[in-house]
């Protein structure tokens, strides 16, 4: 039996070849991201390792405050110099060198006078000290490091990209205006030209801390004398720390420093874990639906096997075992193919400029197990229904025409199970959504089992909707196609299951598509929304990137330009409260309520009027989760370690969906005094000016763009395209994979069908019209995914959306964006009938009317 | 109105003119060592308003005789002319319109499509070249083939005898030239055999339908006008109206020899 199980694999190469890429394509997604993940994250060690490569201990500031525009503490130099008094301490630098943080800014100016923004890499000014080399993670391939104001070092890959070579003089924005450096090295990061795309300049580490209004190191590298040990320097050290400086081992701080990174490569680990998982539960749909089709054709051969003894045991062992056999080599074929694609996607990074350090790629033990034991049981699973269906044939279908398994209890309640399926995934979405107290992980939970069964359940269902759908949506290719067109209609028809399985396989990823086409839409237009409620301005000015700050001075010369009637700059800051972060904007009270609509919730337009050094006014929100109101007063924590103690004199309810203002809204002037380095997110104009005349007066400031107020919005919307377009690309995949289902189904149907193709050419069907038989039938499956699909897409954006009604989601359907997934399934359907299409075409009349 | 009034004039030429002729036709598989001759150098004339029956031991190249003169196959040499066309060197698209237009299958598999009624696979042939059934004229068939109380049927609901009735009907609703049966009854039993050689006679004799039918069976083979023992790609006899008793002779001198 085993021998007739593997023959089989090998007499039907093709349809196992088809089942198997199914298999292989999750398969590949799943390795693929774990082994890029793990490789990007060694390479973040190694860089962030070859920071201290002889350093013994580290001395930081500590991070008061996250996600900080201006970083962490700083250390002051004083303790520079009495860590190196210190007898245990051989040698001890200072350094400006923190590469988590956004405040070590420094925009490099390529020849033609344009910033160079890396795509939204970072662009860092740091500052090393030359006369300590043993602690720069810097290496020079060219020049010396700078040691006088004015000079800079590059990193060898902006060097060779910009074109600029030793004694060059180089622009930079740094801090303020643009100024011009002289080059006197390139250096490169450990071994790496740069850290991913990243622009480096790096200057004398007493210039940057000029340039970057840094009073003080973002670190102290300390190295002991010999015969001291680590423990011993990090005890001879604390004694001297202020209160925000700490001490750590090298490995430590190491540590540390790439927990940032680690977390975002985490996040995008699961995210295309994710991904791979709904392709793989896709593939699971393909394989069920080839099993159970390649059991229904071998309904003979099964019974033959009976007639010479063969028991329903053997028959279910010898389907499950082809499937095991399907799985594990589909797999490791996935495994392979993951790796590849990890691999491929470094080197495509790499030709885009975004060089990681040559880690060798990362193959973990867990990555190949998972990658098998998934590909493996998804194959396993999807065997079962099918296996069992083999077993009820009987002996006698062997000598019957055209005969089938009888069904199985299990089929002939099929209807009712599948509606109860229906019923229950709708109920679980429905308490992921919108149970109030449930913890994330069992929201997340039930979104997930619910989605899944939710999606098996509409499959089944589906069996019963595919005649009548098939007859509307085949009406048009049976109109034009004649009597191919009609044929493909009845074919599309003949065994709705089947039907109904591989346009369920298209049908999950075009929901997921549709679904997040729906919210996008409705993100973007809340997102308007909320903009056009908020600004009332002629220009607006933002950083290139749209959320990193401008120094203050941008806004002032801004502000300067002849014929400005209002110019309002608005500050931005993270501080602590109660030991949360929360966004402090700092305000201009006389002029901001004449260029931005503040809707109060307590207080008035006089409150913020006459904002005073220590009032505040506070969302609505905010005010809320901590119980403030007005006359309250509360203390923010600046990340310079300041304490702000603050009474509210008004309370602001902005759109939930994006407030431009922070949480706590305080005064220029307080703001000024409170942070050390003030930075604007925003400055509002109102003006008759043309919109040349102020990017003329920003010139000298190139990170500073601005904008007309449509121009702002529709920027701000357009945000949110980059993201849908990432998920469109990892969608794409479950698509792909639903396409091989459909491909797989069609030859399986043609191949079933050989001897009727036979008699239909025998009577006249031209090889034309036998292609378009198939092709019809095709996109008959491919739209009824997508009747299935994008409904259940929509409902599921309709019930999210109400789930997230409190943030003013608005939900509006992508009308166009529908018509396209249309189109989309119209062309999946023919690109899937291509090779089936062509085989039908070519089969030779007389082989095929003899046909078995 | 007889069913013959409505046949189109053109079939209705007198008898014992050729419809189908092949000359020194022959039919190889393959080459070299392995090759297989199907056909030795066969010439024939097939009359019109005819049954001719076809017969000769399994493997002989009935059935590669019948492909070559239904323009389902070519022969490796010799010459084939259907209905006035020498279809020697046509297209394969070319082909499959001339087959479409003068050639009616029965196959012996009843090969009916599962998800049509019987009578829109009576029709399909119609529907495949696009044309529009003459309501009367499908009457006439559904009648005389005896289906018509079954039209709307599906095959999964009729007898085996029933669905070559409907089979037959699929092959002479376009009014073709020529029907071609490869063992029509092979896979009935005897009483259903005769009902359905008898569909296949009245054929002849009602609507004048040209036929050709191979057949193993020798009660099967009486009923024909005209029989042609094949053996090893020949034709090796040629008899006119016989008997049972004498068909069965007549196998049983070629299959001795
Ligand atoms: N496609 C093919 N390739 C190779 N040889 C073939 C092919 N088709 C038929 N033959 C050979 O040609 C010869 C004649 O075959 P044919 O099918 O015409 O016989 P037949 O008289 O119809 O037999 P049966 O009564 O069994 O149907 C046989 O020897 C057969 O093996
Ligand atoms: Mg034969």
């Amino acid at each position: 039996m085993k021998r007739v199980a593997l023959k089989g694999i090998f007499g039907r190469k093709l349809r196992t070849a088809l089942t198997a890429f199914a298999v292989v394509l999750g398969v590949a997604m799943v390795t693929g991201s774990l082994v890029l993940t793990d490789t990007m994250s060694k390479a973040f060690d190694s860089i962030f390792e070859s920071s201290y490569q002889e350093t013994d201990v580290v001395v930081s500031g500590r991070s008061l405050v996250d996600w900080s525009d201006e970083g962490n503490a700083l250390v002051p130099d004083s303790l520079l110099r009495q860590v190196r008094a210190l007898p245990d301490v051989e040698a001890a630098a200072g350094s400006i060198l923190d590469l988590n943080s956004s405040a070590n800014q420094a925009h490099l100016i390529d020849r033609d006078g344009e910033i160079v923004m890396g795509n939204g890499n970072p662009t860092f000014g740091l500052g090393v000290d030359p006369s300590e080399p043993r602690f720069n993670p810097l290496e020079l391939s060219a020049g010396r490091f700078a040691q006088a104001p004015g000079e800079v070092v590059v990193d060898a890959s902006s060097a060779r990209t910009l074109g600029f070579s030793i004694g060059d003089g180089v622009k930079i924005a740094v801090g303020g205006p643009i100024k011009t450096f002289e080059l006197v090295g390139i250096a490169k990061y450990g071994d790496v030209d740069t850290i991913g795309s990243a622009t480096m300049a790096i200057f004398h580490v007493d210039e940057a801390q000029r340039l970057l209004e840094k009073p003080g190191y973002d670190v102290i590298s300390v190295a002991g004398r010999e015969g001291v040990s680590d423990d011993e320097l990090l005890r001879s050290i604390a004694p001297l720390l202020p209160a925000n400086a700490q001490v750590r081992t090298a490995a430590e701080q190491a540590d540390a420093d790439k927990k940032g990174v680690s977390e975002f490569i985490s996040f995008i680990r699961y995210a295309l874990l994710g991904f791979g998982g709904i392709a793989l539960f896709v593939g699971a749909f393909v394989i069920f639906n080839t099993l159970s089709i390649t059991v229904a054709q071998r309904t003979r051969e099964l019974a033959t096997l009976r007639t010479l003894g063969a028991t329903p045991a053997q028959v279910l062992r010898s389907v499950v075992l082809e499937a095991f056999a399907v799985g594990l080599v589909a797999s490791l074929a996935g495994i392979a193919a993951g790796v590849g694609l990890a691999v491929g996607l470094t080197e495509l990074m790499a030709a885009a400029g975004l060089d990681l350090p040559r880690a060798s790629t990362v193959f973990q033990t867990r990555t190949w197990v998972a990658g098998l034991a998934l590909g493996t049981l998804v194959t396993l699973a999807a065997s079962v229904a099918p296996a069992l269906r083999a077993t009820r044939v009987n002996a006698i279908a062997a000598v019957r025409e055209g005969a089938v398994a009888p069904r199985g209890r299990l089929a002939r309640s099929a209807f009712p199970i599948s509606v109860a399926l229906v019923v229950v995934s709708a109920a679980t979405l429905g308490y992921g959504l919108f149970a109030s107290d449930v913890g994330v992980a069992t929201r997340i939970l039930a979104l997930v089992v619910g989605l899944l069964t939710l999606f098996v359940g509409v499959a089944m269902v589906a069996t019963r909707l595919v005649t009548p759908l098939a007859h509307v949506l085949g009406w048009p290719g049976a109109k034009l196609g004649g009597a191919a067109g009609q044929l493909a209609r009845g074919n599309a028809v003949r065994m709705p299951g089947r039907t109904a399985a591989t346009a369920a396989a298209l049908m999950i990823g075009l929901a997921l598509v549709t679904f997040v086409t729906a919210v996008g839409n409705g993100l973007r237009q809340s997102e308007r929304d909320a903009i056009v409620r908020q600004i009332d301005a002629d220009y607006v000015v933002v950083s290139q990137n749209g959320w990193s700050t401008l120094p203050a001075v941008v806004g002032e010369t801004a502000a300067e330009v002849d014929g400005v009637e209002v110019a309002s700059s608005i500050r931005r800051e993270r501080g602590r409260v109660l030991g949360d972060g929360v966004d402090v904007s700092g305000i201009d009270p006389a002029t901001l309520g004449e260029v931005f609509h503040v809707e109060w919730s307590e207080g008035s337009p006089a409150a913020l009027r006459s904002l005073g050094p220590s009032d505040a006014i506070v969302r609505k929100s905010f005010a809320d989760e901590y119980g403030f109101a007005t006359g309250g007063e509360f203390l923010v924590r600046t990340p310079t370690g300041l304490m702000l103690n603050l009474r509210i004199t008004g309370v602001y309810d902005p759109p939930r969906f994006d407030s431009l203002l922070g949480s706590v809204l305080v005064s220029r002037a307080t703001f000024d005094r409170s942070f050390s380095r003030p930075g604007d997110s925003l400055t509002l104009i109102w003006s008759g000016q043309p919109l040349s005349t102020f990017e003329d007066a920003l010139a000298a400031y190139p990170d500073a763009r601005v904008v007309d107020d449509e121009t702002f919005v529709d920027d701000r919307a357009a945000e949110i395209d980059g993201i849908l377009n990432l998920l469109y690309a990892l969608l794409a995949l479950s698509v792909i994979v639903s396409l091989f289902g459909m491909v797989n189904t069609l030859v399986l149907a043609v191949f079933e069908r050989t001897r009727e193709i036979g008699m239909l050419r025998a009577v006249g069907l031209t090889r034309r019209q036998t292609r378009r038989m198939v092709r019809h039938e095709s996109i008959v499956t491919a739209l009824i995914g997508a009747a299935l699909g994008v409904p259940l897409g929509l409902l599921l954006a309709t019930a999210v959306t109400r789930a997230l009604a409190e943030y003013d989601l608005s939900l509006s359907i992508p009308v166009g964006a529908l018509a396209v997934f249309a189109l989309v399934a119209v062309l999946a359907g023919l690109a899937a009938a291509l090779l089936p299409a062509r085989r039908a075409s070519r089969l030779d009349v007389l082989e095929a009317l003899q046909y078995e | 109105m007889s069913v013959a009034e409505l046949r189109a004039p053109e079939h209705e030429a007198p008898l014992a003119e050729a419809i189908v002729s092949i000359e020194q036709v022959s039919r190889r598989y393959g080459d070299g060592d392995t090759a297989v001759d199907a056909l030795r150098g066969v010439s024939l004339e097939i009359e019109r308003g005819k049954l001719t029956a076809v017969m000769g031991p399994s493997g002989s190249g009935k059935s590669t005789l019948m492909h070559i003169l239904a323009g389902l196959d070519r022969p490796t040499a010799g010459r084939v002319v259907l209905d006035g066309v020498d279809v020697t060197g046509l297209s394969e698209k070319k082909m499959t319109l001339l087959r479409r237009e003068k050639i009616g299958f029965v196959f012996q598999f009843f090969n009916l499509l599962p998800m049509l009624t019987a009578e829109e696979n009576v029709l399909l042939p119609l529907s495949i070249a696009g044309r529009k059934p003459d309501e009367q004229w499908l009457e006439e068939l559904l009648l005389t083939v005896g289906i018509a109380d079954r039209r709307k049927h599906r095959p999964s609901e009729l007898s085996g005898g029933q669905q070559q009735r409907v089979a037959i009907a699929r092959a002479l609703v376009s009014n073709p030239a020529v029907l071609f049966a490869d063992e029509p009854t092979g896979n009935l039993d005897s009483a259903t055999s005769k009902d359905v050689l008898h569909v296949l006679r009245n054929a002849v004799d009602d609507l004048g339908q040209t036929t050709v039918m191979v057949t193993h069976d020798a009660g099967a083979a009486s009923m024909a006008d005209r029989i042609l023992f094949i053996a090893d790609g020949r034709i090796v006899k040629d008899l006119r109206e016989s008997t049972a008793r004498e068909v069965i002779a007549a196998m049983q001198e070629v299959t001795g020899r």
